[in-house]
């Protein structure tokens, strides 16, 4: 109990200063929405130009892309701000953190719950609805458990993204920029049908890294469709499963990264 | 003592031009050489900018696969590749992102500091972000665009002006740039606190400056109005489609043009907004 009332005052505090600048507030939450909008409004755009890309119409890659909106928007406000743990590593302000008797991750998590970003979740939650009214789903039991289960894990699986790319500045101080290109690289990658990519590129991010599992695979299994690149239709149901793995190695990585941590000299 | 006083002194008061270049130049060196030191920062930078790279190319020569005619906006496939990897490698050097200094300074009372110096805050950071842009030209370009070379073929350029012209662009795209980032910084004059302006302007300028998508792409009488209402085609888009001759040389020469009349409104608009700031200024703080 006492640890959870710890957790409620790092939450609370940062409610409070979140509130301050009521202005600027405002301002940065309509401009997170705005900002998982244009990840849209280029799908959008890049479609006006031609009618099929990579093989797939534009309502079928909302599909991909609505997924993709709910599950990384999830991952971002729910542990995006892990990415500030660069800022922690180099001034040695995670000292304070470390020395306090709470799990380091959570403390982090909660010290800067980026709420600012929750408007994103509506508009992650309107995408993927718009593409599945603008698609004929032929609903049966197993896809609406997918469409749970697929939104859900892709969230676990950028969430653990979030944690491994950060998780390098315990190692290398300044490589914030180095986890964007799979966080945000990530999430990029997902928003279109993979078949776009070339073939070792898709390779490496699809199936080594997993993200061909976050989006591609289940919005083919929800559309019904048979994958071009020759995965079974099962392989739609496998993201929970891929999320787990990855998680457990972001849990791994990031206990080696604290026990490495060795704070810094003035 | 009836020497000393408080007024400054002049540097070189016979050659007062001689003295402003001088000073500029070592603002300059200043900014190139705070850059240099951030060597982690710039190989992990240049690895995320080649992810993006690859992300963004195959996904503009898909479309162009899939278009009418396959030249969607009117580019060729070659056009797209180089526009997208280019494009990476000059975004770090036109700097969109990722500067709040002046805001910082202005919120903790910091930017005192600037405004006793006998030279413009505006000139100064000028100079400042000249020498950032100029260590980025040295190493943030090449990588990407080596990169694409080796995956996807390329345009190069056809007509001789074409080089020239480019370098101005990039130039001009700098400098607006600039005067962009440091508009929304000076926010901080009135606001206290420049976070939600910072982030309007991150969203907006990489969509509106062509990052995410050639902006050919979109109806041509909103292509045209952002073109002409807005300096922001110049940060990214205009240099790029002046690099890969999307159009006649003489449009080719005209946007460079429009660019240079955006440039200098802008620069003449943070000169004003500064001054109108400076008079209005509290410091906070003991």
């Amino acid at each position: 109990m006492g640890e959870l009332r710890a957790y409620a005052a790092l939450f609370g505090g940062r409610l409070r200063s979140a509130t301050a600048y009521r202005t600027s507030f405002a301002v940065e939450m309509v401009t997170n929405a705005a900002g998982t909008l244009i990840d849209v409004v280029t799908v959008f755009v890049l479609y006006r130009a031609a009618a099929s890309v990579g093989g797939f119409t534009l309502d079928e890659a909302l599909m991909m892309t609505g997924i993709t909106a709910f599950a990384f928007v999830l991952a971002d406000l729910t542990v995006g701000n892990i990415d500030q743990l660069e800022t922690y590593v180099r001034t040695g302000r995670l000292d304070a953190v470390l020395v306090r008797p709470l799990a380091v991750l959570p403390q982090l998590i909660l010290a800067d719950l980026p709420l600012r970003k929750l408007m994103r979740l509506a508009v992650g939650t309107g995408v993927l609805g718009l593409a599945l009214a603008r698609n004929d789903v032929d609903w049966t039991p197993a896809r609406a458990l997918l469409l749970v289960t697929a939104p859900i894990s892709g969230a676990v699986f950028f969430g653990a993204i979030f944690v491994l790319s950060a998780a390098s500045a315990f190692w290398w101080i300044d490589s914030g920029k180095l986890g964007h290109g799979f966080t945000y690289g990530g999430r990029d990658f997902t928003s279109y049908p993979i078949t776009v990519y070339g073939s070792w590129f898709r390779t490496l991010f699809a199936y080594g890294l997993g993200f061909g599992f976050v989006s591609y695979q289940p919005a083919l299994t929800l559309l019904g469709r048979a994958d071009p690149l020759g995965l079974p239709s099962w392989a739609g149901y496998l993201s929970p499963l891929i999320a787990l793995v990855v998680s457990a190695i972001a849990a791994v990585v990031w206990r080696l990264g604290v026990r490495h941590y060795r704070s810094t000299g003035s | 003592m009836d020497a000393l006083d408080a007024s400054v002194p002049a540097i070189s008061p016979r050659r007062p031009i001689g003295a402003s270049v001088a000073t500029f130049r070592a603002l300059m060196g200043s900014g190139f050489r705070r850059y240099a030191t951030y060597r982690q920062a710039t190989i992990a930078g240049t690895f995320t900018n080649i992810v993006f790279g690859f992300l963004r190319c195959y996904v503009l020569l898909a479309v162009a696969a899939g278009a009418a005619g396959g030249a969607p906006g009117g580019y060729d496939a070659r056009q797209l590749a180089t526009f997208v990897w280019v494009g990476q490698g000059l975004l770090n050097v036109v700097g969109i992102w990722g500067w709040g200094d002046l805001a910082d300074r202005i919120r903790t009372g910091d930017i005192v500091a600037d405004l006793v110096r006998p030279v413009s805050p505006v000139t100064a950071y000028l100079a400042a972000d000249l020498g950032r842009a100029a260590h980025a030209l040295l190493t943030r370009v090449g990588p990407p665009v080596l990169v694409g070379a080796l995956f996807f073929p390329l345009a190069t350029p056809s007509r001789w002006q074409t080089v020239p012209l480019f370098a101005v662009s990039v130039l001009l795209a700098v400098i607006a740039s600039f005067t962009c980032r440091y508009l929304v910084n000076a926010t901080a004059y009135w606001l206290d606190d420049a976070r939600g302006p910072l982030m309007f302007w991150t969203l907006g300028s990489g969509v509106l400056a062509g990052l995410y998508f050639p902006l050919r792409l979109l109806p041509d009488w909103l292509a045209v109005t952002l073109w002409v209402a807005t300096p922001l085609p110049g940060l990214l888009q205009t240099p790029l489609d002046v690099l890969i001759e999307r159009d006649q040389p003489a449009l080719q020469a005209g946007l460079v043009a429009l660019q240079a009349v955006w440039a200098a409104i802008m620069l003449a608009l943070a000169h004003w907004v500064q001054r109108r700031a400076e008079r209005r200024l509290v410091v906070q703080g003991g």
